[in-house]
């Protein structure tokens, strides 16, 4: 890569907070180091990821607003989260964790239960617990 | 209280932590330096170990291997700890600190607040350097980030104790004692030996240059035995993790370059500079194996790149980067 094709396709990176260092070929066929405020095929790759998580977490949605699931595991998909990741930062095991899914279960949990949970998302346990919030989470890339 | 130390940006997180730490000790390396040093280049696919239910391909070593090897092979004592309490790491973090030392860490990036919501995924191999703590806040040198910055006690824990796949446990690391006579050279020497060692003699199909090629094998078979679907995941995985902070592949290849470079003129081997502009050459081929799989990205339905012609770029790229590898293995001090 000669030193004037780092790429500068904006997208994820932010000048002046977030940049990526890149090494390149200058105009002596010296390496030197320059700043990239990102690259379209990273670009896209970022974005398939983040379209991915989305949909799950559109889906989890979908069954929360139906009854079926419950908001612990809508708000696992919104944090990338899977059973596995969220027992290990709640402290409640894995088969436990698959029940909260459920709404039915859901609705048996203990309150201290509930705040353990809300503490992973960062958010308060009534948030949590509050479906109609579920419904305005708005889902997708911010820019 | 707050030490004198020197923040520099650099390309990959460990490079830069362990080149900044050098750097306070008063042993100036730079990052393309330690990378060959610490022989941080590699290539594995290893599809039994999942990220996000996805397989791992990996264009480097293993988190926290550079750092000790380079200062293994410089003679550099350092002293490293993993912890179970929170409170107690912290402690002992403040201790270092009280004593002037500044000290590396492993961390999660999933909470880390300065990083862009973007780039917040679960992974937890995330290097930086904390030097000093001031009104309550803890002074981060971030290698990934342009300036300095700051973590309340509770965020440090949150990230040091972050969970999911190869969870940090609060580790972290510093150097104890430096010698006064660094044989850079032999270093440099040992390093790149190992690197070509591991590209191309590793026994086992995933790894180095046998590692490209098994990925360009399988990948021929994705479509039929994911789905298009799936497929495509697959292969967004491995361009992020060929591109994303952290592990970027193609910029590895060009540091490597950058390294073999700076070499040449150390070491007065000429031919090394031969070698680096090939090196560059398998940078540009891994970053137009990108740039074909990025448009069937943007067309999902009807991409007209094949896995097959993927393959045959990845089968291009191995070849090329043997050839590199084989020049370099006999290299000597000579």
């Amino acid at each position: 890569m000669k030193i004037d094709e780092v790429p500068q396709d904006k997208g994820y990176l932010v000048k002046g907070r977030i940049s990526d260092l890149s090494y390149a070929v200058g105009n002596d066929g010296k390496y030197i180091s320059r700043q990239s405020q990102g690259w379209a095929p990273k670009n896209e790759a970022m974005s398939l990821a983040w379209d991915v998580v989305y949909e799950r977490a559109e889906n989890a949605r979908n069954l929360v607003l139906a009854g079926i699931l419950s908001p612990v595991a809508f708000y696992m998909e919104l944090n990338i989260m899977d059973v596995h990741i969220l027992s290990s930062y709640t402290g409640i095991s894995k088969w436990k964790v698959k029940r909260h899914l459920k709404m039915k279960n859901f609705l048996k949990m203990k309150p201290e239960v509930l705040s353990r949970y809300a503490e992973a998302f960062k958010m308060a346990p009534c948030e949590l617990s509050d479906v109609n919030k579920i419904r305005e989470v708005k889902i997708g890339h911010e820019n | 209280m707050k030490i004198d130390f020197q923040h520099k940006q650099s390309a990959h997180c460990e490079n830069g932590v362990t080149s900044n730490l050098l750097n306070y000790y008063g042993i100036k390396l730079s990052e393309p330096m330690v990378f060959g040093i610490g022989s941080g280049y590699f290539f594995s696919h290893m599809p039994f170990y999942k990220l996000n239910g996805m397989p791992v391909t990996s264009f480097r070593v293993l988190p926290g291997w550079i750092f000790k090897r380079v200062t293994h092979r410089l003679g550099i004592k350092v002293e490293r700890k993993k912890f179970t309490n929170p409170d107690s790491s912290m402690k002992e973090l403040d201790d270092l600190l009280n004593k002037g030392i500044p000290t590396g860490m492993l961390v999660g990036v999933f909470q880390l607040p300065y990083f862009p919501k973007e780039y917040r995924f679960h992974f937890n191999a995330h290097n930086l350097t904390v030097f000093g703590r001031e009104n309550g806040h803890y002074l981060i040198s971030d290698p990934i980030m342009e300036h300095i910055e700051t973590l309340t006690y509770d965020e440090l824990v949150r990230v040091r104790f972050a969970h999911g796949t190869y969870p940090p446990k609060g580790r972290m690391y510093h150097i104890t004692h430096v010698p006064k006579n660094i044989d850079i050279n032999s270093a440099i020497i040992t390093g790149i030996n190992k690197t070509a060692k591991d590209m191309l003699g590793i026994p086992v199909p995933m790894f180095g240059i046998k590692g490209i090629r098994f990925l360009a094998k399988r990948m021929r078979t994705w479509p039929e035995k994911y789905g298009q679907k799936m497929a495509i995941l697959n292969l967004g995985q491995v361009i992020r993790m060929l591109e994303e902070i952290g592990t970027g592949g193609a910029g590895f290849r060009f540091i490597y370059a950058a390294f073999l470079q700076e070499s040449a003129e150390r070491l007065n081997k000429r031919w090394l500079n031969d070698v680096s502009v090939e090196m560059t050459a398998t940078g540009d081929a891994w970053r137009e194996f990108a740039v074909m799989a990025a448009r069937c990205f943007k067309n999902r339905d009807n991409a007209n790149i094949t896995y097959d012609s993927l393959a045959d770029r990845l089968m291009y790229i191995a070849d090329r980067e043997e050839h590199v590898f084989q020049q370099l293995k006999d290299i000597s001090v000579r």
